[in-house]
């Protein structure tokens, strides 16, 4: 009883903060989180309250994780991939409206100020306007100006100057240049204009500059009477001029035509693009090449001490892999580096191992041959092990010889157990970031390309420059690609399922 | 002859093998070499220093320049909670996946089963917005907060491991627990005492995997991660290495050794069950 009571004491706390949580979201737009907040709100409140819920229980907690870090985060990914999102379009629509809204230029002609300023012990000010066009009297009150009568009592004269309103004392020239900087972003309304400092001599009325028409969706230049209409995320006049900043927006396949057909955005991008499979093809064909070789001698129950050089064969595999690429960068270090200390010795040759596009390919791949073969060894070994030793014996007795052995049962039966392995790694290398960003950094630069991409580039550390490099962030291309590399990889995927017919297995264990 | 051939043919198995080794070896040993070389360089570095030192070593963990120490600390903190709560979350999924029978159970685990074949690490823009996003309302979990990076890491490791720990508990007989609910055990009871313990071999490999993944995560911590003092040992090793290479060899040397030390340990100790899942499909990151 007193644990159902306890229940729904928690529940209702629970609840009151969720509650209270969503009408923050609201408020912010929050729509995405929203949703996995109020799926989350009412899965707690049906799990604790249902009896009929029970496994809800179990579920919800890993339920709303995936929602908000695995669902959401795809969905939002590919919202991004059809906007402008990047530097230049970072703010939303009404942001950049209220930044031009706050844009003032001062007209031609318009209404001169003389001025006093009046300073209290707190540092307030307060600024005394006679209006050079109707010698008309204003007073500053908080963030405007109101018409003020000369004899009004607060005012204190002494010799026929004001000298004192209020607590405020009159500020000599040398203490309003000493306090320039504050004076010169005071600004008051007045009509449909700011007041707002000159020079030491007098204030001037302000007009803003922009007048937005929510109707036709067009700012207007007050100044030069020019429209401007949004066109993908920028205000655009009609002879092309753009008003910067521009505000995030749907441009709808813009970004995928770009890096398809925009030339200073494509070229680099199919360079990329071939490079991404090459390296992918042909690590997993040095990696399972080496690998199997090793396995296939490793697979002996005649060699001796079999164990010992299989442990020694796995080290690499052991080593987090971001520790060895960079042991591997100085290693290969062109200068210093002890590998080119000894081709040096040897052959007197210096490779040029992160200067040359080539050499810095095949650094990679030396590399990655180096991380990945122990895998491919180990699940070589394993498949080796699982094929039955009578069909060698079979073999063996209709005169096969060794070559024909491997070539005829060895090596069919075990591309069937490791196949689908060879294809998941060809996927692993294809976004195989950790290799290109540690040990090339995708360097060296492709001459006149105009994004941050580098001849070792894949298309993820590509994407990962595109949004984080050093020029500017570009996060509706780089969700673009990432969605394509995700049709290639799901692409892969896919096949791989039915290729092994794994999903059917996984449908019978449901 | 045929004896000569067989001779050849060890021969040629022998000398593939060593190379093989030498290969794999050859800069584990350089960089141990390097650790206790009192130069320190990169250039002039012998494969058996003279006068073998261990200041390399003791300047990781006294010189304040170098918050070598801290930033181990944070890649252990971040993948060992990271994996706990991965683990937690996945057998209290995998049980209600296991043992109950719901509307929607099948639908679940299909959704689960396509959702987790998009790589998390793809959508790292919106990832990266998202804890912009949450970190103005929650500061302590948003962007350059270990919390945050573990919310991501947890994200990433859901889909897979449900699926596969699932797999295991179908394996674990019912009998034991209807006994338990006749005794008068509660089903989460059931869960906690029988269920857990008997499913210790695969909680202990999700976890394993679960750290060293998470221990060797580069990219998602360096566009999360932007403060020096919060960044992991990978994040920082990197930026380490990138500012003045050449001269803090030694010291690189010694940080590569010891942060490769949790990982050594936890491969080494469970050896068997790691290589038999391999063949599950599983690729180290």
């Amino acid at each position: 009883m007193i644990k159902n009571w306890l229940k729904i004491i928690i529940l209702g706390v629970l609840d009151a903060l969720g509650i209270w949580a969503a009408i923050g979201l609201l408020q912010a737009g929050g729509w995405g989180v929203l949703a996995v907040l109020i799926f989350g709100l009412i899965g707690l409140n049906v799990a604790l309250l249902s009896k009929k819920a029970y496994p809800l229980r179990y579920l919800l907690p890993g339920l709303v994780l995936f929602g908000l870090m695995v669902v959401y985060p795809i969905i939002y990914n590919i919202n991004i991939a059809f906007m402008n999102y990047g530097t230049g379009n970072i703010l939303s629509k009404t942001q950049v409206i209220s930044q031009f809204m706050n844009k003032y230029y001062q007209p031609e002609g318009s209404e001169r100020f003389l001025f006093q300023i009046f300073r209290n012990k707190k540092g307030d000010l307060k600024v005394l306007f006679i209006s050079k066009v109707s010698n008309e009297a204003y007073l500053s009150v908080g963030d405007h100006i109101e018409s003020v009568d000369l004899h009004n009592p607060s005012l204190i004269y002494k010799n026929g100057e004001i000298i004192r309103i209020d607590d405020y004392e009159k500020m000599s020239m040398i203490q309003i240049i000493q306090n320039l900087s504050k004076i010169q972003n005071l600004a008051f309304k007045y009509n449909d204009g700011l007041v707002k400092f000159r020079s030491v001599s007098e204030f001037r009325v302000y007009k803003p500059q922009y007048s937005y028409n929510g109707e036709h969706n067009t700012l207007i230049d007050l100044k030069t009477n020019k429209v401007y209409k949004p066109i993908n995320g920028t205000f655009t006049s009609s002879d092309g001029e753009q008003l910067s900043p521009g505000f995030r927006d749907y441009v709808g396949f813009k970004n995928f035509i770009d890096i398809l057909r925009n030339p200073q955005v494509s070229g680099p991008f199919i360079r990329v693009f071939s490079w991404t499979f090459i390296w992918a093809l042909l690590s997993v064909f040095t990696t399972f090449t080496l690998g199997l070789t090793l396995a296939i001698l490793l697979n002996d129950s005649t060699l001796r001490l079999r164990y010992l050089y299989r442990t020694l064969l796995i080290l690499p595999y052991v080593v987090p892999g971001f520790i060895s690429i960079l042991i591997w960068r100085g290693l290969l270090n062109t200068n210093f580096g002890v590998i080119n200390d000894v081709l040096q010795n040897l052959f007197s040759v210096k490779v040029p191992w992160f200067q040359d596009p080539f050499w810095a390919k095949v650094a990679l791949l030396i590399v990655n041959l180096w991380l990945g073969f122990p895998y491919m060894m180990l699940i070589s070994l394993g498949a080796l092990q699982s094929i039955p030793s009578e069909l060698y014996e079979a073999a063996r007795i209709d005169g096969a010889g060794s070559w024909q052995r491997f070539y005829s049962i060895t090596f069919p039966l075990l591309m069937i157990t490791l196949a689908p392995l060879l294809i998941g790694s060809f996927a692993f290398n294809f976004n195989n970031f950790t290799v290109i960003y540690l040990l090339t950094g995708g360097q060296p630069p492709i001459p006149g390309s105009q994004t941050p991409a580098g001849a070792t580039d894949i298309l993820i550390s590509y994407t990962y420059k595109l949004a984080f490099g050093g020029a500017g962030s570009q996060y509706g291309y780089a969700a673009a690609i990432s969605i394509i590399i995700f049709l290639i990889i799901g692409t892969i995927s896919a096949f791989n399922f039915r290729f092994t017919k794994r999903l059917e297995e996984m449908g019978e264990n449901l | 002859m045929h004896n000569r051939s067989r001779i050849l043919k060890r021969t040629v198995q022998y000398v593939v093998i060593f190379a093989a080794i030498a290969f794999a070896l050859f800069p584990v040993v350089w960089i141990i070499s390097a650790s206790i070389n009192p130069g320190g360089t990169l250039y002039g570095q012998r494969l058996i220093p003279k006068n073998p030192t261990l200041d390399h070593y003791k300047v990781l963990f006294t010189d304040k320049r170098y918050p070598f120490v801290l930033w181990l600390w944070n890649s252990i903190k971040v993948s060992v909670t990271a994996s706990l709560i991965t683990v937690f979350l996945c057998a209290l999924a995998s049980y209600a996946f296991s043992r109950f029978h719901f509307r929607g159970r099948r639908t679940g685990l299909l959704t689960l089963l396509l959702i987790q074949m998009f790589p998390v690490m793809l959508a790292f823009v919106a990832l990266y917005l998202l804890l912009l996003w949450i970190g103005k309302y929650l500061p302590f979990m948003g962007l350059n907060t270990h919390p945050g990076l573990i919310l991501v890491y947890l994200g990433g490791a859901l889909g897979f491991n449900t699926w596969l720990m699932k797999g295991y508990f179908d394996t674990i007989p019912h009998e034991l627990e209807e006994a338990a609910l006749i005794d008068g055990a509660t089903r989460f009871q059931t869960f906690m005492k029988i269920i857990i313990p008997l499913a210790r071999p695969i909680l202990t490999v999700i976890f394993i995997l679960t750290f060293i993944g998470d221990y060797s995560e580069y990219l998602l911590a360096s566009i999360i991660l932007t403060g020096t003092k919060k960044y992991t040992l990978a994040v920082g090793l990197n930026l380490f290495i990138t500012s003045d290479y050449a001269r803090h060899w030694g010291t690189f040397a010694a940080a590569a050794i010891i942060g490769s030390l949790p990982v050594l340990f936890l491969f080494f100790s469970l050896q068997k069950q790691i290589i038999s899942g391999l063949t599950g499909g599983g690729v180290k990151g």
